[in-house]
């Protein structure tokens, strides 16, 4: 995985604040994405948020390490980001605007058998 | 300014040949565009520059496919904007018409894709890996959140799979030419909640051609191309086509599609109340209902109303997707906007038999996708 999106202890996101309009992005880029300010500093994302979608992942896409299904959705954190995520199953019982965390989770072993790592969220 | 005629028209139709490269599709319906528009064998090159749209034929496909007709020379250029490469295609060569720098330009699209789920350049190798790069689930989530927004449900999305499979039906251009039911539609499996194989289409092969020419060298009662427009996201929306990782309240953000009706509705002089028969965007059913709105077709939540009046569907007070749509034809990604106009031409020109609206006049075409793009033509007769 590419360094620098996330640390697995504690479990965070690392995006960016732009100092000239207030918004967070993820992940961290040199240019505010939604102004173009040069104006971004460090933020360490909070490591929980709510539901805002949901769904499924039943075939798995060109390229994914791992096995199908997991889920996949979209959890938005308090500093007003949405970000898209997978979700740890099963989801029979979620509802919008549940309370979700952040974790860090092996989801397979890439062409050299080094364990790969990515962020998902689980109730 | 200068106005455009649609000149002639072309197709291959659109599914899966395993016997037959892209260049010959696109030989196919080329050679199609220019028979409808009178340019014969000895007319040579018979148009003055040629705009190809396609995002997996590779270097130089239109190029390719004009050499196989030994018609080359003029400038030819291939233009990838995702599921709008067509449309993208045709703006550059009307607006090159209408700024009086050609007479006659060829635009043509065509694809062959891969099979199953597409894979796509535009994923980084770490989100791929991570199982972030999932298409259908990015639509999946759209449709989720329309159904939560607007009061749509699965029987509405399904609702969309039969009108437009019953419109493909009449169809010869389409992969799937028979019609479904509701139970059909809902007994399929499911792919990614809420949707289930047959609310997606299929990505497939094909190609369609159109010449455009200034519409004072077209005789008769030509249909005029009103307006040809292609426009890119804005920042924020994190379920937009640009398919970010992350985005804000995107509730104040005009989505690409919008952004560009509005442009078209203007350069066209007309209203959306002025369309008479539309083909829109239907990678899945639930685009087609988020893109009905997004053109200004239906108010915000007025879409389940609307299908079940049946308004929408042929014989209808405004037909949507005639052709049957994606969910019909299958999607060749290049190709699947000409084929939209290919489609609406055969409308005012009232030769599209089975499937015939009756009395349109004006007709809009609507492709959407990766990119983020989006193009709306408006032609009328």
């Amino acid at each position: 995985m590419t360094d620098g999106l996330f640390t697995d202890d504690p479990p965070r996101l690392l995006g960016g604040r732009c100092d000239t309009c207030g918004h967070h992005h993820f992940p961290r880029l040199d240019d505010c994405p939604y102004c173009g300010a040069a104006t971004v500093v460090d933020a360490v994302l909070s490591d929980h948020g709510t539901l805002w979608g949901w769904t499924t992942v039943t075939a798995l896409p060109p390229g994914a390490l791992g096995t199908v299904p997991y889920g996949f959705g979209v959890v938005e954190l308090p500093e007003g980001l949405r970000v898209i995520t997978r979700l740890a199953l099963p989801d029979d019982s979620w509802t919008f605007g549940q309370r979700m965390r952040l974790r860090i989770a092996e989801i397979g072993a890439d062409e050299d058998g080094v364990a790969v790592a990515t962020w998902e969220f689980a109730p | 300014m200068t106005a455009v005629a649609i000149a002639g028209i072309g197709i291959h139709p659109f599914g899966r040949f395993p016997d037959r490269t892209v260049t010959n599709m696109g030989v196919a319906a080329v050679r199609a565009a220019l028979a409808d528009a009178g340019i014969d064998a000895t007319d040579r090159p018979g148009f003055q520059a040629a705009f190809c749209g396609t995002a997996y034929s590779g270097v130089a496909a239109g190029h390719k496919v004009l050499g196989a007709l030994a018609r080359t020379g003029m400038p030819i250029v291939d233009i990838e904007a995702g599921c709008a490469s067509g449309g993208a295609a045709l703006q550059l060569a009307a607006g090159a018409i209408r700024a009086g720098q050609y007479d006659t330009v060829l635009v043509f699209g065509m694809e062959k894709m891969p099979k199953g789920i597409i894979r796509s350049s535009f994923f980084e190798p770490w989100r791929e890996e991570a199982g972030l790069a999932a298409t259908p689930a990015y639509f999946a989530l759209r449709a989720q959140r329309l159904m939560r927004e607007r009061g749509i449900t699965k029987d509405d999305l399904a609702r969309v799979v039969v009108k437009n499979r019953a419109h493909g039906a009449h169809n010869p251009d389409a992969m799937y030419r028979s019609e479904t039911t509701a139970d059909t539609v809902l007994g399929s499996r499911v792919v990614c909640e809420p949707l289930h194989l047959h609310m997606l289409c299929s990505p497939n092969e094909g190609a369609a051609a159109v010449v455009l020419r200034r519409s004072d060298l077209v005789a008769g009662d030509a249909v005029r191309l009103d307006a040809a427009v292609l426009r890119s996201h804005l920042p924020g929306s994190v379920l937009g086509e640009a398919t970010p990782l992350a985005g804000i309240d995107d509730t104040d953000i005009t989505p690409p599609s919008t952004l560009a009706a509005e442009a078209a509705y203007a350069e066209a002089g007309i209203g959306p109340d002025d369309v008479g028969v539309a083909e829109v965007q239907d990678t899945d059913a639930a685009r087609e209902l988020l893109g009905w709105e997004e053109l200004g077709l239906c108010p915000p939540g007025e879409q389940a109303a609307i299908l079940a009046s049946g308004d929408a569907a042929l014989g209808g007070r405004r037909p949507v997707n005639p052709s049957g749509g994606l969910l019909s034809k299958g999607e060749p990604l290049g190709a699947s906007a000409l084929g939209q106009v290919v489609e609406l031409t055969r409308q005012l020109r009232g030769t599209a038999g089975a499937r015939q609206v009756e009395g349109a006049r004006v007709a809009l075409a609507h492709t959407v996708g990766r990119g983020a793009n989006a193009s709306v033509t408006i032609l009328s007769r």
